[in-house]
């Protein structure tokens, strides 16, 4: 930690609460431009049906109205492109139907673009749009995975049979089905991982604008990485080149993956301002959110793990059912395969691995990446079915896992990726501690003798986070990789700014990544402050998800920083009329190596800027810019423990205790890790006991608001017990790993363990998530005969 | 939202006035059934006649053997009332249990009677403590007032002004909430009062509140949670949706009543 205590490893409080708490922070809908529109997004009612015909003359003599598009009007314009070309096991790539802004011809979803009208007032645009009347001839729907592959089921696209988008492998089959037939023991498990909606507190929201006078297009939108959204809306859907095209994701509250995506609502506002050359604002209602936000999760599984004689795992085989939606989201193919199969060694050392996971297309929204993104389902299916192995094996669970933990390290896991580091008995060890494992049985018995049913369970899992390294997915068939740039601009009076392709909406990057530079530099917190979010002030980015903002976009500044030092020497070596090779940099100054002759940065700063007799080769300036590609994923890991109570009357369920034993690497800020490892915790347990997202049979969405849908309150959690044992990452110079969705991916199984265990007394031995009170009551029920 | 007439009436007659005057309008108290329903198009009136300039609905008075609570009252001004949590603390403890703490500050006891939600828990306080519904021209009592989901007696242009209830010997209320919304699933209010043991369930039927007569004669030999466990109602007619089925309601109405009489010591 540095001498101002506020550099690495301190609980700074986070410079943009200041904002955030007062009122002044600057979103999407806070922001206004001079003649703008607003927009409204009519949406299909129904699921799945050919449009005979739109009649929009009521709308278009509406008060207020100036404008009104449909799919026809948009036709010629590209369609929404995907991220990521999955090939199935056969070679052929993956079945990528188009996806046009505006529908065209046929509705796909409850919730599908079919109009934008324009107006005066927010209020008029809605009025106008009850006015349209769209000629809907239905079709029979598929809204789930089984209706999707039923035999003679509905087609959601005419080129995908049997609503297949890609049967795809990752693995070695016939060593494991080798495995298998070595076994002593085989345990098998049926799995469903829930569909969840994001809710976001802040909904989606757009303003966008054209200038004629220059050809400039601007879109304000709630996005988690702008540049991003730059590539796919100007090269791909509008043909707009990245110059004449400027993203801003202002703040931004909340995303959670929801706000990755590129969405058609962004490519139709943009496109739209150009038509009309004025400013037009669109904010998305709640109740529309629900329907329009990208889901998460929706998979189905079966499972075998094959055992020797001793509780030694041998070999996995998973096959794996996902549910893509209605059209391919930025990131939905790459979620159930790239960030999912590869993740099935977990933390032990099965030498043998297979993953199979076949993808449909379904009349419902479009599904992608949500807090975790492929290895929550991952880690939910392997923590389950090791657990249920320990029942049927008679062993304790404990030791079955420890049985079978990795020790040895970089270790090559056999899908694909090598871990670095890890130390899964430490964080095993202090969870059992932290949670009094060893002391449950009393705890049990007092429960029981207020007639409550008490569980415990566990959760042992890695994460690979920090996505992506380019080498690693290229090599699995990726169409990129995910590097990040960082800018580091040293002012002449020695104040910094640094710009950063990740973009903050919750995580607090404008205080970790100040806290690195401050501490790297040696100046004071306050003078650095951090850029993100605008696609004309950061060189480049791939933004924020799967807990790589600091592993890679951290690096990256890291690196520039580095370069700034080196920078600096130089200049210092001029001023001081000694050799850079001489100069060292610590705290702030450059000293000529054992003397006491130094420069401070304040001092090379304004040099650099005001150059007197500068050698040739030594630039003015003092700025640098990085651009990093990770080598390798990095790997948190951890152990949740959780302890339920049940009320067998009810069938009521509550948490009362969660322990967290976490590696997240290098700890930059302890406050906001913890308040990150919370919020994934919440979110986990959320998905565990709470949140599901159901449709009818017909398509319609049943938890369509916050009356059926539920998220999870504070009154629903408990106090957190959060420990931390820390191994370094090897890769990346801060040794840092990530930890955004840490408690969404270890907690919910740990949870869904303890209500089984709980309930085990009782003769129930399976729940599904999650396990609401009525499912728990239903269980008992069928249990008890 | 569709565009309206806003009305801020100074009295009740004033009030009564502007309901007469357009056929379309409709009363707005605490607003926390209505607003949510005209947002997402599923009411339109056409003028709202605000109760909240009327003086003389937002009094809670003691009357010895009854609590008096004015229309207006919110839930929070009846589960932090001295009255009420001294004359009838079931009624505070049930008010105290309404949504959430935004509910309770705007959502209101006129609005809450008057609208007759099915899964609204005062209904079932109002029956099982034998209340009275005061109103701009009558009284009511609340076994006649609530007549099925969202139904009551009221009249079009009528205005509900008080709730009157009698101190009962001892009641108490159970709930099981719904997780989301949580509005009642089942919930049971058991009272002891001058009119004998009632036991009335909100939240479980498509009808609205009822009572259980079952219950109430085993409470009446025999006032114990035990009285009452072994009493299933059934399933028929129960509310069915995705936090709980017909049979699950159902089973929650046992339990809740169970933990009622419990509850009331």
């Amino acid at each position: 930690m540095s001498a101002n205590g506020s550099g690495i490893g301190a609980s700074v409080k986070r410079k943009e609460d200041t904002r955030f708490l007062t009122g002044r922070g600057r979103y999407t809908d806070d922001i206004n431009l001079p003649g703008q529109l607003y927009g409204y997004i009519l949406r299909s009612p129904v699921a799945h049906a050919n449009i005979g015909g739109i009649d929009t003359s009521a709308a278009a003599a509406a008060p207020g109205v100036h404008a009104i598009f449909t799919g026809s009007d948009m036709e010629g314009v590209g369609g929404i492109p995907t991220g990521w070309l999955i090939h199935s096991k056969d070679g052929e790539p993956m079945v990528e139907p188009g996806h046009p802004a505006l529908a065209l011809g046929k509705v796909r979803y409850v919730g599908d673009c079919v109009a934008i009208v324009v107006a005066e007032t927010s209020e008029q645009a809605k009025s106008a749009a009850n006015l349209i009347e769209v000629d809907y001839q239905e079709l029979p729907a598929v809204a789930s995975i089984e209706a999707a592959e039923a035999d003679g089921a509905a087609q959601v696209f005419d080129e995908a049979p049997g609503n297949v988008c890609y049967d795809w492998e990752v693995g070695d089959r016939a060593a494991t089905d080798a495995a298998f037939e070595e076994a002593t023991h085989v345990v098998s498990i049926d799995v469903v991982n829930n569909r969840l909606i994001p809710n976001a507190i802040e909904p989606r929201a757009a303003i966008a604008n054209y200038d004629p006078a220059t050809g400039d297009y601007t879109l304000y939108t709630t996005s988690q990485n702008p540049h991003l959204i730059r590539l796919l809306l100007g090269a791909f859907v509008l043909g707009l080149p990245e110059h004449k095209l400027r993203i801003v994701a202002p703040d931004v509250g909340g995303g959670f993956g929801s706000k990755i995506p590129h969405y058609a609502e962004e490519a139709i506002l943009t496109w739209t301002a150009g038509q009309l050359g004025r400013p037009v604002k669109w904010t998305c209602e709640r109740i529309d959110a629900f329907k329009s936000d990208t889901h998460g999760r929706d998979h189905i599984s079966t499972a075998r793990l094959a055992l020797d004689a001793d509780g030694k795992f041998l070999g996995l085989h998973v096959s794996t059912k996902a549910n893509l939606g209605a059209y391919l989201s930025t990131f939905a193919t790459c979620v159930p395969t790239y960030l999912y199969g590869i993740l099935f060694a977990g933390p032990y050392t099965t030498p043998a691995v297979y993953c199979e996971v076949k993808s449909f297309f379904t009349n419902t929204v479009p599904v992608d990446a949500l807090r975790g993104a492929g290895r929550p389902e991952a880690t939910y299916l392997l923590e389950r079915l090791v657990e249920k192995a320990a029942v049927e094996l008679g062993m304790d669970r404990v030791e079955i896992r420890r049985k079978n933990f990795i020790r040895e390290f970089p270790y090559q896991t056999p899908v694909a990726l090598q871990y670095d580091q890890g130390d899964y008995d430490a964080t095993l060890d202090l969870a059992l501690k932290a949670s009094d494992w060893a002391g449950f049985e009393a705890r049990r018995a007092e429960s029981a003798a207020r007639g409550k049913c008490r569980g415990i369970g566990i959760s042992t899992f890695i994460e690979a986070c920090g996505i992506a390294p380019s080498a690693v997915v290229g090599s699995l068939g990726a169409r990129a990789g995910l590097y990040e740039s960082g800018s580091v601009r040293v002012h002449p009076t020695g104040s910094v700014s640094v710009f950063t392709g990740t973009h903050s909406h919750g995580q607090g990057h404008e205080t970790t990544f100040a806290q690195i530079v401050s501490d790297m530099l040696g100046v004071d917190f306050e003078a650095v402050d951090v850029v993100h979010g605008d696609s004309a002030k950061i060189p480049f980015g791939m933004g924020t998800y799967g807990s790589r903002s600091l592993a890679v976009g951290g690096t990256a500044i890291y690196l520039a920083v580095e370069k700034v030092i080196e920078k600096g020497k130089k200049i210092a070596a001029h001023l001081l009329e000694a050799s850079a090779e001489d100069i060292e940099f610590e705290n702030g100054s450059f000293t000529v190596a054992g003397t006491d002759r130094s420069k401070s940065l304040g001092e090379v700063a304004l040099t650099a800027y005001v150059p007197h007799n500068y050698p040739a080769g030594l630039e003015p300036g003092l700025e640098e810019t990085a651009f990093y590609d990770p080598l390798n994923f990095t790997f948190p890991a951890g152990t949740h423990v959780a302890e339920v109570e049940v009320d067998p009357e009810t069938g009521e369920v509550e948490v009362v205790a969660v322990t967290g034993a976490d590696d997240v690497g290098r700890i930059i800020n302890p406050m906001i890790v913890d308040g990150q490892l919370h919020g994934g915790l919440a979110h986990g347990i959320g998905q565990a006991l709470l949140e599901e997202c159901l449709y009818q049979d017909d398509g319609q969405l049943q938890t369509g608001s916050y009356l059926d849908y539920t998220m999870p309150r504070a009154a629903d959690l408990p106090s957190f017990n959060i420990n931390h044992n820390t191994t370094l990452c090897t890769h990346n110079p801060l040794g840092v790993k990530g930890v955004g969705e840490v408690g969404s991916i270890g907690v919910p199984p740990a949870v869904i363990n303890a209500v089984i265990d709980a309930l085990r007394p009782l003769g129930v031995n399976d729940m599904a998530m999650p396990a609401t009170s009525q499912r728990v009551w239903q269980a008992i029920q069928q249990a008890q005969g | 939202m569709n565009d309206f007439t806003y009305h801020a009436p100074t009295s009740l007659d004033d009030a009564v006035a502007a309901l007469r005057g357009d056929g379309g309008a409709k009363l707005i108290a605490g607003g926390h059934s209505l607003l949510p329903v005209m947002k997402l198009n599923l009411a339109a009136p056409s003028a709202l006649v605000s109760l909240a300039g009327v003086p003389g609905l937002g009094d809670i008075a003691d009357g010895g053997d009854s609590v008096t609570v004015g229309a207006m009252c919110s839930h929070a001004q009846v589960a932090g009332s001295a009255v009420v949590q001294a004359r009838i603390p079931a009624l505070a403890a049930m008010a105290d249990g309404i949504g959430d703490a935004q509910v309770r500050n705007a959502g209101t006891i006129g609005g809450s009677v008057a609208h007759n939600d099915p899964a609204a828990d005062y209904p079932a306080a109002c029956v099982a403590l034998g209340a009275t519904i005061v109103t701009d021209r009558r009284e009511v009592h609340a076994d006649d007032f609530f007549q099925g989901m969202f139904a009551t007696a009221l009249a079009d242009d009528e205005v509900v002004t008080a709730v009157r209830f009698p101190v009962p010997g001892r009641a108490a209320y159970a709930k099981f909430a719904n997780p989301a919304s949580k509005y009642a699933v089942a919930g049971v209010m058991v009272a002891d009062g001058p009119a004998g043991v009632r036991v009335a369930v909100t939240g479980a039927s498509g009808d609205g509140v009822f009572r259980v007569a079952e219950m109430e004669a085993a409470l009446g030999a025999s006032f114990s949670g035990e009285a009452v466990a072994g009493v299933a109602v059934s399933s028929d007619g129960m509310l069915s949706d995705t936090a709980a089925g017909a049979d699950y309601r159902a089973h929650l109405v046992t339990v809740m009543a169970k933990r009622a009489v419990e509850a009331c010591g």
